[in-house]
């Protein structure tokens, strides 16, 4: 098998402080040791079924079916335990960190739902957990900050900057090169130096090796589109990778278009373009200025309030092989309703992203969505709207 | 000599091996100061206030939106400084006004020096004055665009070295190291600590077995005592920052206040 990749293109690699060098060589080489280890490999397996409650369910939306005319297939990661893919990834980088002999483990969470899924592997396998969070995320995202303290959790937040994601991420990494030594950093997206956005993907790829073969048996094909929403991009990373050869299956990844990409108000650095740059130890698409800082992301949603991506996607959109788009907080408040009164699903603010950019296709054949995550978390901000 | 002196300065490496050769100091006394904080003009008085008290070069940081290797004293310097205007071009300025009295090298993270790329990066430092260039994120793997844009300006791209370095990652970075090798003395973020590592001594050994350039040591150095501890330790520089960044944040005179510090510590260093 080959190594973990470091670079997609001109993107990824490691621009992180020496000190956490060789942390990563040291997490490189257990994931490669673990991922041909089949007491990992069961461990992990058995974890999934029998503790998340996989394979998720795939299921063809009724009435949305009906409403787009084509069949519309849901990928329900909502039904994982703790109520979103965080879990996958969490549980797979727990597990890493006790082959490590790491008994600390420190996450960032933006929507809470990684800080959740972590401090839940943490629980399930005694480890000690510290998760950073962005104080105007604590706020919006009050219902997670306590599962996490129940959990057991430490939950710290960050008043720098705008108080979002990208400043617990930059907490979470000086935690990180203070406390390497005893410390793994679980990091809960497809970003961060290498291996992260490999070593996550790797770890995520289920959603998609699952939804495929649930579809191929339903459908007796694959889907002529697949849809995800991209903050750093784990979700639709996962659920793109089974069907990365499969070159007729059209993948699209539906950004944060906050106030509008024609406004600084957004988290699409994807779809906006523009010149890549270096955020939290990757080289992607970034949102900064023409010095080189990086700017603040807005969206409504604080999964994907980030002014950065997974390198992968950048690599992805531009070889073409996915496409990014972008939906406004409005849109994603319209999607979030519709799709609780009509399927009785009530999604994450997150995939309501994905789920708008659905509604409004007028054409295609079948479509899979992940549903990334279910939005409990998210009744105070919705109601609050009005 | 006034060409001499051009010459000189033009090629960075060379400017900081006789920055390090100064007679009468155990090792070369390096404050770290944040380029415009607290304001565009204080933080060249303070390079100067450094100057006046026995400086040997001066480390110049550049405001960053993402400052990952600092500590919160630093951090929070940079957020005020950019909240403040600061600007890539006002910084140099310090350089340049600083760089007439002894090297300057700046400290920048990764993405603005990729910004406008590397070569065109390293240009404007150059003739900033500007004699080496520090990027705390950028480690051996992804550095040789930026040190070769180096090395055709006459700058030094100083490396880091830290606690958790193996023996053969130090001499794969030593051999590469241009004007020092800055050594990493904690593991961990900028900032004061009470007390020296443990290891302190080992780990300036291992960084002087594994490079032929200088070795200044830093994070976490904040008093005249932790300075001569390093300098004995066998230190060849002693670099301070977040005690100074500190006093410049809270003093009525920041330049003053710096001076005062930088002028205990030269004192501490002197043979």
């Amino acid at each position: 098998m080959s190594a973990v990749e470091h670079h997609f293109g001109p993107y990824g690699g490691q621009f992180v402080p020496e000190t956490l060098m060789p942390a990563l060589a040291e997490l490189e080489q257990e994931w490669l040791a673990a991922r041909e280890d089949p007491g990992y490999l069961d461990e992990l397996r058995l974890l999934l079924r029998d503790f998340a409650g996989r394979p998720t369910p795939l299921y063809r939306a009724r009435k949305l079916s009906e409403r787009l005319g084509r069949p519309v297939y849901l990928k329900r990661e909502d039904l994982n335990h703790t109520g979103s893919h965080k879990l996958n990834n969490a549980l797979g980088q727990a597990l890493l960190a006790t082959r490590m002999g790491k008994d600390r483990i420190i996450a960032e969470t933006g929507a809470g739902q990684h800080g959740v899924a972590t401090a839940t592997a943490c629980a399930l396998l005694g480890l000690r957990c510290v998760v950073y969070m962005g104080q105007e995320d604590t706020r919006r995202q009050r219902p997670n900050v306590q599962r996490m303290e129940l959990l057991g959790a430490e939950v710290r937040p960050v008043s720098a900057g705008a108080m979002t994601l990208k400043e617990a991420t930059s907490a979470a990494i000086r935690d990180w090169v203070t406390n390497v030594q005893d410390t793994h950093y679980v990091i809960g997206s497809v970003v961060g130096p290498a291996p992260y956005p490999a070593l996550v993907r790797d770890l995520q790829r289920v959603i998609g090796d699952e939804a495929r073969q649930q579809i191929i048996e339903r459908e007796g094909r694959l889907p002529s589109r697949v849809i995800a929403c991209v903050g750093g991009g784990s979700n639709a990373m996962g659920i793109f990778t089974a069907f990365l050869a499969d070159e007729q299956v059209e993948l699209v990844g539906v950004e944060a278009g906050g106030e509008g990409i024609d406004t600084p108000r957004h988290g699409a650095p994807l779809t906006v373009g523009g010149r890549p740059g270096v955020l939290h130890g990757a080289r992607s698409a970034v949102m900064q200025d023409e010095e080189g800082q990086i700017v603040e992301a807005h969206s409504i949603s604080a999964g994907l309030d980030y002014p950065g991506t997974g390198p992968q996607h950048a690599f992805l959109r531009d070889t073409g092989r996915a496409r990014y788009v972008a939906v406004t907080d409005e849109q994603a408040l319209v999607a979030f309703k519709e799709l609780t009164r009509m399927e009785g699903i009530i999604p994450a603010l997150e995939t309501a992203h994905a789920i708008a950019w659905t509604l409004a296709q007028q054409d295609g054949e079948v479509d899979l969505i992940c549903l990334s995550g279910r939005g409990d978390k998210d009744l105070a901000e919705v109601l609050a709207r009005g | 000599m006034a060409e001499a002196a051009v010459r000189e300065r033009r090629d960075g490496a060379q400017r900081l091996a006789a920055a390090f050769a100064r007679p009468g100091r155990r090792a070369a006394l390096m404050p770290y100061l944040m380029g415009g904080f607290p304001s565009m003009e204080e933080s060249a008085r303070i390079a100067l206030a450094c100057a006046d008290a026995g400086a040997d070069v001066i480390e110049l940081g550049v405001p960053y939106s993402d400052p990952l290797a600092d500590g919160p004293v630093i951090h929070d310097a940079g957020t005020r400084a950019l909240a403040a205007g600061a600007s890539l071009s006002g910084v140099l300025e310090v350089a340049r006004i600083a760089s007439q009295r002894l090297p300057v090298v700046l400290m920048c993270y990764a993405n603005m020096v990729f910004a406008p790329g590397a070569e065109a990066f390293v240009e404007r430092l150059a003739r900033a004055g500007a004699s080496g260039l520090i990027v705390p994120d950028l480690p051996l793997e992804e550095s040789a665009p930026v040190r070769e844009a180096c090395e055709r300006h006459g700058l030094a791209l100083v490396p880091l070295v830290a606690p958790t370095s193996s023996p053969e990652r130090m001499r794969a970075i030593g051999a590469l190291a241009s004007g020092f090798l800055y050594t990493v003395s904690v593991v961990g973020t900028t900032g004061e600590r009470a007390a020296l590592s443990e290891r302190f001594g080992e780990i300036v050994s291992a960084a002087k077995r594994s490079t032929s350039v200088p070795v200044a040591i830093g994070f976490g150095i904040a008093t005249p005592e932790q300075a001569l501890q390093a300098a004995q330790a066998g230190a060849d520089g002693v670099i301070v920052g977040t005690r100074l960044v500190r006093a410049a944040a809270e003093a009525q005179d920041p330049a003053q206040a710096v001076g005062a510090l930088v002028a205990e510590l030269a004192a501490a260093l002197s043979v």
